[in-house]
């Protein structure tokens, strides 16, 4: 049985590589909000009140586009929206959690965490404080998120534009799926996900991020029926 | 406007998050839908990675010999044998810079 303190450090220790592309983007995402022209303050809160990469410039770049804020805040909201599929996930794993607990950790899920955290849950079902490493995920995630974003907005793209640093993202999200190459449904899945995306990604909203996702598990659950 | 506009949105954005945690009970969920939330990281990040190589800025889908495609195969199998996230994200971005760099300029 592990302590708190080691569960909450091995989170920690299983999200890290991912700051590799989670700092410059936090950088590049403050940058961009100061760029289009946003008060600086009203940048940063976002981090805080939001917490969530892509759908905090997505919104930036809506108002100055000249979008509503009800497209904009429609827009987060769809983007976000994948969420609820990790929480339906982790529920499983944090159901023995008080009802405040369980707010309280909310805040801190987002896809690297949830990706890294349910490996760790399902090998290791039978831990008592298993909420510990999801805390350890999500709170170096926070804290690396918040110095990020803040060097962005004070100190600009000080990360050279030429050197793509955007590509560090799908790469961070193919280091959390590639072992699953090794299964053949999973394969599958994934295609069926990602060609979705490219088809719907014109629709509106960005909601591609929702249909793509609800396609393949619909895949997914049609491939469980074959398999039996 | 914009301070009430993002205050709404950090509120969906909560509720996403928390919604399924502080609602769902074991029981709601039956054996044949946990087996298919099981696919959920194979059935969503496709969605990120997938744009994120084919769509550029402009939202145009690049040329099939984008240094993107070839940094992605790079990380693809630099990951698949290695097992590990920093080789993984690191090969992907050194292969795309040399292309980019030595071919390219």
């Amino acid at each position: 049985m592990l302590s708190k303190k080691q569960l909450f450090s091995r989170g920690m220790l299983d999200i890290a590589p991912h700051m590799l592309s989670v700092i410059p983007f936090g950088i590049i995402c403050g940058a961009i909000g100061v760029d289009l022209g946003f008060n600086p303050y009203l940048v940063y809160a976002m981090s805080i009140i939001i917490f969530g990469g892509a759908s905090q410039i997505v919104f930036l770049q809506l108002l100055s586009g000249g979008a509503s804020s009800l497209v904009a805040v429609t827009s987060v909201g769809v983007i976000n929206s994948r969420h609820l599929l990790y929480g339906a996930v982790l529920s499983e794993y944090l159901e023995k959690l008080s009802l405040i607990k369980k707010l309280l950790i909310s805040y801190v899920v987002v896809d690297q965490g949830f990706a890294e955290s349910n490996k760790f849950f399902k090998k290791n079902k039978t831990e008592q404080y298993l909420h510990y490493h999801l805390l350890g995920t999500g709170i170096t995630m926070w804290v690396c998120w918040q110095i990020a974003t803040l060097a962005g907005i004070i100190l600009g793209s000080f990360v050279p534009e030429e050197l793509g640093l955007k590509f560090a993202i799908p790469l961070t999200f193919i280091a959390i799926v590639v072992q699953d190459l090794k299964k053949m449904d999973h394969v599958i899945v994934m295609l069926v996900c990602g060609i979705s995306s490219l088809l719907f990604f014109e629709a509106p909203f960005k909601s591609y991020i929702l249909i793509s996702p609800v396609i393949a598990l619909f895949v997914a659950a049609l491939l469980l029926r074959l398999k039996k | 406007m914009t301070w009430l506009s993002i205050t709404i949105a950090g509120i969906l954005t909560y509720f996403t998050r928390m919604t399924m945690i502080a609602l769902v009970r074991r029981d709601l969920l039956g054996e044949k839908i946990k087996a298919v939330l099981a696919y959920v990281p194979s059935a969503v990040f496709p969605a990120i990675i997938f744009p994120a190589i084919f769509i550029n800025d402009y939202g145009a889908y690049i040329e099939m010999n984008d240094p993107k495609i070839f940094g992605a195969l790079v990380a693809i199998i630099v990951g698949y044998f290695s097992k590990n996230v920093i080789a993984t994200i690191f090969s992907g971005l050194l292969s795309y810079w040399i292309i980019i760099f030595v071919f390219l300029s």
